[in-house]
């Protein structure tokens, strides 16, 4: 048949440019690896593709980042000028604009979903401890990402958020004057912090970014999809290329497709330029996913004891972060007590960000 | 046997779908990578005249970012800009030849020459601009 | 003999020198038998020592005997109050004006302390409605006292000071706003009242512009008379000066003065004068045109086409407005194209001041540049709108494409599966 005889024709061709790069680049173990790679199949399987969706919104983050910055100027005197500009003058510069905006949020909730299910499925165990350590990293680095490209706009609440949040990094003792400045490129807020916070966000966050993503990956690779405790063998596996990796495609379309809506149908405000020199207006506040942190250091008392509220909640908010970090090497051994304590932390922890969230919102 | 011609219209439809989300990606893309036909926002600094435009003790009202500003040409010569929104209640002030300053007309608000409030109702100066002659032009800019 | 002269020279010099003669500054005597004495008294008596804890005169070292003369080192109240060491006590209501004007009339004293200070203040007050009456011996017409307070004087700067610009109203207000005080001079006591719906009161006293005017402004504060029907105009026309001057070339000016009429009071009223509104041009029931033009004049008309000019600007802008505000509110921005319909108001604005030159075809003038801006920015809005929808049909194409991509993805899952 003439269509086998094209087959053939294309898969000669196909092998032979294969062989060159596989000559040069050793490509044939990277193919042979994909092709033997596998995922489990269970009750739990749908928590293994948020990883893929974190990492598909982090590359639409990098392509609308690189693209705003082809017109963004990070100075206070042009920077919303230049959103604006983005906004009404260029091409589809508001669907990208928005698209970024949205995405970052998205993004962040998909971590918060990816990092609770890895938590309470206990793929953190043995072995898989680094892979722990560097997501937890990467989740702090996007928590840096958001908060350094929520200032970039240069509007009154972005001004006012920065503020009040550079104010609670000076709460931290003994280094915390240093790290205001150091954030802040100053003493207070100003066109210096802009171009600083644009310097973290583009340049110094994205390759830390890179450098952990890397890593994480190569040792989710390494060692495969971790099955969870509760499923018992023997578990039937799919092929990670094209099985597993279509139903990601999938799930990728439709996370797509609700960012082009939500870019189109709730496009990402402008506000008004900021004004160093005006009052704070009311209802200033981070970006949710800081609510919960911000919202209780405002319930804090001012005084507890002999030390300062503020000073105790971050000192708090520094455990907690410490803590997330060493979750594989605490509490491994292996005792239901242990793994109920655990669990019933997660669930706390869960219930103390939602509750905290709405709070803030609902005031 | 799988079906060989079902077996290419699915993958007919696969490419075809697929390809068009790519073309609804990069078309896009596309047209923001062309620089729009207005190449940067004038917000900052704007071509308020040129130099033989203004004679000596005359005045011209422009278009700066959002906001009316005023040129003066003083009677020295010199080059003088304000924003054009008198500090009262927000009118377009004037340049009055006869008395050489700026008035408004709405309550009679006067400002010298330094864009300071000398009499009636206007409580603050007029926020100066920088001038800069740049060749024939006279640029006018946010100090 | 010889001793004898020696000190009655000595003792009269030192009264010479102790008895004040005008009220230059001596350094507040360590004691003032004025005051301990006064306190110690209590109740009326010691009323004027309190209040001159926030007095101004006071507070440049001036104290009692300065004003009132008298002896204040003495414990004796006869030889204290005594006439021949130049206590005047309280002076009566026609002695008031000399009373304050002592220093106040005088440049060398005043120069002294405030060397800026208007020393006219009593010649004024001669020439005004108040001096007048008390001249002629009516002790309820105003004098110094009655707004500046006798002895808790307070400058005019001083927020708390009757005086200061946003209190003045309520000074006058004291007689002026009494009915029957004012009965007993045939004037009317709702002036104040009128005033306070006034939109210079909002001004004054609600945005705190204190440039806004108030009873002083227009009658004068020490010379203090209701202007005179021709004046009137002037005394609008210093703040509001190209009303004034468009008027006073408008064939209004000539009719007005023949008939005797007070040119800005005919129509905005004295005391009342309400914000003006485009209703008050024109034709409609609340005209002012109407009170002496009638249908068929060439006045009737050219009050019917101004109206129409003003109204047609404002419900362009209007309809700009609302274009805009809709393409906002679903998200687009169009802060540029609102900002550029400033420019058509400030054209309204300019517009209603041409009103006052009754020519139509001025205030037309006044009006088109309005309404290109206006037609702009409606554009401008029309144009968002069409991107919204631009940008709505371009989001369905967009989504039914991914929702096939998904589904022939599925297809494909599907296909693969069933063959393995």
């Amino acid at each position: 048949m003439s269509l086998s005889q094209n087959g053939d024709a294309m898969s000669t061709r196909r092998s032979t440019v294969a062989t060159w790069l596989d000559e040069r680049c050793g490509l044939e173990a990277v193919r042979e690896f994909a092709a033997r790679k596998t995922v489990p199949v269970h009750r739990h399987t749908i928590w293994y593709y948020f990883g893929g969706m974190a990492l598909f919104l982090f590359t639409i983050q990098v392509v609308t980042g690189i693209l705003l910055l082809l017109y963004y100027r990070p100075s206070a005197e042009s920077a919303f000028e230049s959103v604006q500009f983005i906004m009404t003058e260029v091409r589809f510069g508001w669907l990208i604009r928005s698209l970024h905006s949205w995405s970052a949020n998205v993004l962040i909730a998909a971590l918060f979903v990816h990092m609770f299910s890895v938590f309470f499925l206990r793929a953190y165990k043995a072995r898989r401890e680094l892979t722990w350590t560097s997501g937890v990293f990467l989740f702090f680095l996007s928590l840096a990402f958001g908060f350094s490209g929520y200032l970039l706009p240069w509007n009154t609440l972005a001004f006012f958020a920065t503020k009040v949040g550079t104010e609670v990094a000076g709460v931290v003792p003994i280094v915390g004057s240093f790290l205001v400045r150091f954030l802040r490129g100053g003493e207070e807020v100003t066109g210096a912090t802009l171009t600083r916070f644009y310097g973290f966000h583009v340049a110094i966050l994205p390759a830390l970014t890179t450098a952990l993503l890397l890593i994480h990956l190569l040792l989710v690779q390494r060692h495969g999809m971790h099955i969870p405790d509760s499923v018992k063998p023997p578990v039937k596996t799919m092929k990670f290329f094209p099985n597993f990796m279509l139903r990601d495609a999938i799930g990728w379309l439709v996370a797509l497709g609700a960012l082009a809506a939500l870019a189109a149908l709730f496009p990402w405000e402008l506000g008004e330029k900021a004004d160093p020199f005006m009052p704070a207006p009311e209802g200033i506040r981070p970006e949710w996913f800081f609510m919960f942190m911000f919202e209780t250091l405002k319930i804090l008392p001012a005084k507890i004891g002999p030390f300062d509220g503020e000073v105790l909640g971050i000192l708090g908010f520094g455990i907690g972060g410490l803590l997330l970090l060493l979750v594989p090497f605490i509490g491994t051994n292996g005792s239901r007590t242990t793994a109920l304590v655990f669990k019933a932390a997660g669930i706390i922890a869960i219930l103390y960000i939602v509750i905290f969230t709405v709070a803030g919102y609902v005031k | 046997m799988p079906d060989a011609s079902r077996r290419s219209f699915i993958d007919y439809f696969l490419g075809t779908t697929l390809g068009a989300t790519v073309v609804s990606i990069v078309y896009p893309i596309i047209e923001f990578l062309i620089p729009p036909a207005l190449s940067e926002a004038p917000q900052n600094s704007v071509t308020a005249a040129t130099a033989a435009e203004l004679q000596p003790n005359k005045a011209k009202i422009f278009k700066f970012g959002t906001r009316p500003g005023i040129l003066i040409r003083t009677k020295d010569g010199e080059w003088r800009a304000f924003s054009a929104v008198c500090t009262h209640l927000n009118c377009t002030v004037q340049y009055r030849e006869d008395q050489e300053h700026i008035w408004c007309a709405c309550h009679a608000g006067h400002f010298d020459l330094n864009g300071i409030n000398v009499a009636g109702p206007p409580p603050r100066p007029l926020e100066q601009y920088a001038v800069n002659l740049s060749g024939d032009d006279v640029v006018v800019s946010k100090r | 003999m010889r001793g004898k002269l020696i000190s009655t020279i000595a003792v009269a010099f030192w009264l010479g020198l102790v008895a004040p003669r005008d009220a230059t500054a001596q350094a507040v005597p360590a004691r003032n038998t004025c005051v301990s004495c006064h306190t110690e008294a209590g109740d009326e008596l010691a009323v004027p020592v309190k209040m001159m804890a926030d007095d101004i005169h006071a507070r440049r070292g001036l104290s009692c005997a300065n004003c009132h003369g008298g002896d204040p080192n003495d414990d004796d109240v006869d030889r204290s109050m005594d006439p021949r060491k130049g206590f005047v006590g309280k002076p009566g209501s026609k002695q008031v004006s000399s009373f304050c004007g002592k220093c106040h009339s005088n440049p060398i004293t005043m120069k002294r302390f405030n060397p800026g200070l208007r020393v006219d203040q009593e010649a004024e007050f001669a020439t005004s409605i108040h001096g007048k009456r008390v001249a002629s011996g009516d002790t309820k017409a105003a004098t110094c006292i009655s707004c500046h307070s006798a002895h808790g004087v307070r400058a005019v700067k001083d927020p708390n000071a009757p005086v200061y610009p946003t209190r003045v109203a309520d000074t006058c207000a004291r007689c002026h706003s009494n009915s029957d005080t004012m009965k007993a001079y045939g004037i009317p006591a709702d002036q104040v009242q009128k005033y306070q719906n006034s939109i210079h009161a909002e001004t004054l006293l609600k945005k705190n512009d204190l440039s806004a005017p108030t009873c002083n402004d227009c009658h004068g504060n020490h010379g203090a008379a209701p202007p005179s029907t021709t004046s009137v105009a002037n005394i609008c026309g210093t703040c509001h000066i190209r009303q004034a001057e468009l008027f006073s070339k408008s064939t209004h000016k000539s009719t007005f003065e023949a008939m005797s009429l007070s040119d800005c009071v005919v129509c905005h009223g004295n005391h009342e004068i309400k914000r003006p509104t485009d209703e008050m041009v024109g034709t409609g029931s609340q005209a002012v045109c109407l009170t002496c033009h009638s249908p068929g004049e060439t006045g009737f008309q050219a009050a019917e086409a101004m109206h129409q000019g003003l109204t047609a600007l404002n419900a362009r802008i209007a309809e700009a407005d609302e274009v805009l505000g809709r393409a906002a509110h679903a998200g687009m921005e169009v802060s540029k194209a609102r900002f550029e319909l400033q420019d058509a108001r400030d054209s309204l604005v300019n517009a209603r001041v041409v009103v006052h030159s009754f020519a139509p075809g001025e205030v037309e003038k006044a009006v088109s540049p309005g309404m290109e801006v206006s037609d702009k920015a409606y554009q401008a809005g029309l144009n968002a709108l069409d991107e919204l929808l631009f940008r709505r049909k371009g989001l369905a194409v967009s989504l039914v494409v991914i929702a096939l991509a998904a589904f022939s993805i599925y297809l494909k899952i599907r296909q693969i599966e069933r063959g393995t």
